[in-house]
Parts: structure tokens; sequence; C-alpha cells
């Protein structure tokens, strides 16, 4: 693990109108490292991820990437870091319906400028590693709600991102899919090498991480070195 | 009791030695805290009193030649103790309620007690998170069933974490 972390917020602060979201708000990832976020719900811990994955803006405070400022980044810098640094997995997978799952997979390289052919051929290693190659050629319609998860897993992680952001990623899962989704998706970020920033509020999910942070009230609470 | 049952119960696969008994209830329920020499024999010398086992002597003598088998008022005992459901138990949550209400009262900080032990819990878990996804079937199993009674007295420290407010006044009237 690196010295320096490569992710940190520092100090966050955001308010939306007369409600406070953030209040000095202090967090940071290293690579190779998965990061919990914890909390209750309305604690403010999925608007920490917004401000550290450069969605939100914070109203005061800063977020450092590798030594870039993106709080002072202009918009389509921010939005180019995202599309290239960053990954992201949600609680319900958000595939476009009307392509394959194989074609989601592709779909960020394909935007990134791949060949259609290297990108279909590194989607469907991506989804060999999830182990859902079954369902390469369904729509994410017609696969289940575990396979949709790892299918959003092996999206997020085609462009090999250096930071994976995952809100809730099993939200939507039994125990045991969610389980077996986690299980894969750590691993297989670990193999990459990239930093994992995970929102749960299950600390079934937030066990596969190596360190935690719990937020209450827009401010974090704790955070501690467990590796 | 459930260390002289864990005995009778692998007994019933067939005679054994000490030594062999404490091996094989290692490898299957020893994970956190192998057995004793002293009480796999003392243990036996309990069940051996009330009828539950008896010895194969074996010419040499010595505890560690007598091979021990399961007699049918150990293998009826057995089946008695696997009908019998365990008492549940929710012994852990009283004494972090005690701790919580002393806090308040003596006016340390309640939210640093509940967090600390938050951590402990959630350093556990990791383990047994990785415990269990490298592990065998056996290791899946009794990982998840640990996990899972974290978990509840997690869900308890998050609610109390909540309240904490609400119950630091009616602690102090």
């Amino acid at each position: 693990m690196a010295d320096e972390p490569l992710l940190i917020a520092e100090n966050l602060q955001l308010s939306f109108g007369s409600t406070t979201a953030l209040e000095h708000a202090t967090a940071e990832v290293h690579a190779g490292e998965v990061l919990a976020l914890m909390g209750p719900s309305g604690s403010g811990k999925s608007t920490l991820l917004h401000c550290m994955a450069g969605i939100l803006l914070p109203d005061a405070g800063r977020v450092t990437y590798a030594g870039r400022d993106l709080t002072a980044m202009h918009d389509d810098e921010r939005s180019a870091l995202r599309r290239t640094e960053f990954g992201f997995v949600f609680q319900f997978g958000q595939l476009v319906p009307e392509l394959t799952c194989l074609e989601n997979v592709a779909l960020p390289l394909r935007l990134g400028g791949a060949s259609r052919r290297a990108a279909l051929r590194s989607a469907e290693a991506w989804l060999e590693r999830l182990e859902v190659s079954d369902v390469a050629g369904k729509r994410p319609g017609q696969a289940s709600g575990g396979q949709g998860q790892r299918v959003a897993v092996a999206r997020a992680l085609v462009t090999r991102p250096k930071v994976v952001f995952a809100d809730e990623p099993t939200g939507a899962l039994d125990t045991v899919n969610g389980d077996r989704v986690m299980q894969l998706f750590v691993a297989a970020a670990r193999d990459t090498g990239a930093a994992v920033v995970l929102v749960t509020h299950e600390p079934r999910v937030a066990a596969h991480s190596d360190r935690e942070a719990v937020v209450r009230d827009g401010r974090v609470r704790q955070q501690e070195l467990v590796r | 009791m459930t260390v002289g049952h864990a005995l009778l119960g692998l007994l019933e696969g067939g005679p054994a030695h000490g030594y062999d008994l404490k091996r094989s209830y290692d490898e299957r329920f020893g994970q956190d805290r192998p057995l004793a020499y002293g009480q796999v024999y003392s243990t036996l010398a309990r069940l051996l009193k009330n009828g539950l086992v008896e010895v194969e002597a074996e010419p040499g003598a010595g505890p560690e030649r007598k091979k021990y088998a399961i007699t049918q008022a150990g293998v009826s005992d057995v089946a008695a103790w696997l009908a019998q459901p365990e008492k549940p138990e929710p012994y852990l949550q009283s004494t972090l309620y005690t701790k919580v209400v002393l806090a308040l009262l003596t006016g340390h900080d309640a939210d640093d007690l509940l967090d600390t032990q938050r951590a402990e819990h959630l350093r556990l878990m990791r383990d047994l998170t990785r415990r269990r996804d490298t592990g065998d079937l056996a290791d899946q199993l009794i990982c998840d069933h640990a996990l899972f009674h974290l978990e509840a007295d997690l869900r308890w420290l998050e609610v109390t974490a909540a309240r904490v407010q609400q119950l630091a006044a009616q602690v102090r009237g």
C-alpha cells in the first residue's frame, strides 16, 4: 500500500437548502484498499461518496485525487476523469436495457474509442471473471438480480479504473447472492489494484472492506486502519 | 456439556484414542478454541463414569493408549441432546447495555464506547469474512453463523447510538 492516499476528501461542507448534508467530513482511501462508508439512512454517506467521485461539488473543502484538486477542475476535465479513472456500481445495476449484458460491459470501452472486437473480447473476459458468462447474450431484464449486479461490476471494472465507487451494490440482493457479489467484486478489484469506496449500511458488506468510516449527521465519526 | 456431546458424537463413527478425538474435534469445531488434552481426558473420564463410553484397553497401558467406544446409553444421550433446542441467549447486549448506562451515568462519552465496540465487532467480522471466503464448506457455515450474530449486535449498537441522547435523558432523570 502506498504511503500517500490516492483519494482524499478534506473538511467537506455541503448543504441542500437549509439541510446540512456534510459537515467537516474527511475521508481517504489508498490504492488497492477498500474503504466502507457506513451509517444510517440520511447520514450523508452517499453524499460523501458523490463528492469523492466528483459528481457533487462541496460548498467548502477539497477532494484530491492523485494530487489533483477535483474541486478546482473544469467540469469537462472532471467528467473526463470520471470516465477514464473511476468506475461506478449502484444498487440497481443501471444497465442499458436494450443492450445485451455483453454489450453493456463493452460499452464503456466503446465510448473510450476501443474497437468493437477488442471491446467485446475484453467484456467477455470480465463476464467470465464475474462468473456470468451465461448471460452474455441476454438483456439485463432476462438476468436475475444477482447476475445483473455482477454484470454491473464487470462494466465498472472493464476500463481498469483506479477507483471504483459502489453505492449499496448488494442492497437489492438476498444474503447469499449479496455475499457472492461482494466476494467477486472485491477480489477482482484487488487484482486490478483499484481502490474501492463502498457505501453500505450492512455490516456484512462492510466486512469485505479494509477500513471503515462511520458517517453520522454529515460528520465522519471514525476511521480506523485495520490492515 | 457441548464438548462431551461432541466427543460422544465423534465416537459414533468408531472407537478412538483420546489423541485422535482431540484432533477430530479441533479439525471440525476447534478453529477458535482447540481442546486442551487435560479437558479431553477429564471429559472422557466423566463420560466413562456416567456409562456413556467404555474403554477398550490396549496392551501398554497409560491413558493415551486407551481406546474409547460409545455405549448404547451414549448413543441415546447424543440423540436426546440433538433433539433439545438451545436456549437463545442475548448475552452480549446485557453487558453492553450496562456499559452504556454506566457511561451515561458517570459522564463518559457513550458514543465513543459504542463506536469502539462497533470497530471491534467489524474487525472480527472482517477476519471471519476472510476465513469464510478462503475456507471449505464447513468453514463457510461456521463463519456465517458467527457473522450473523455479530451483525445482529452491530444493528443493536446502531439503534442504541441513534437513541443515546434519549437514553441519557432518561438515565440522568
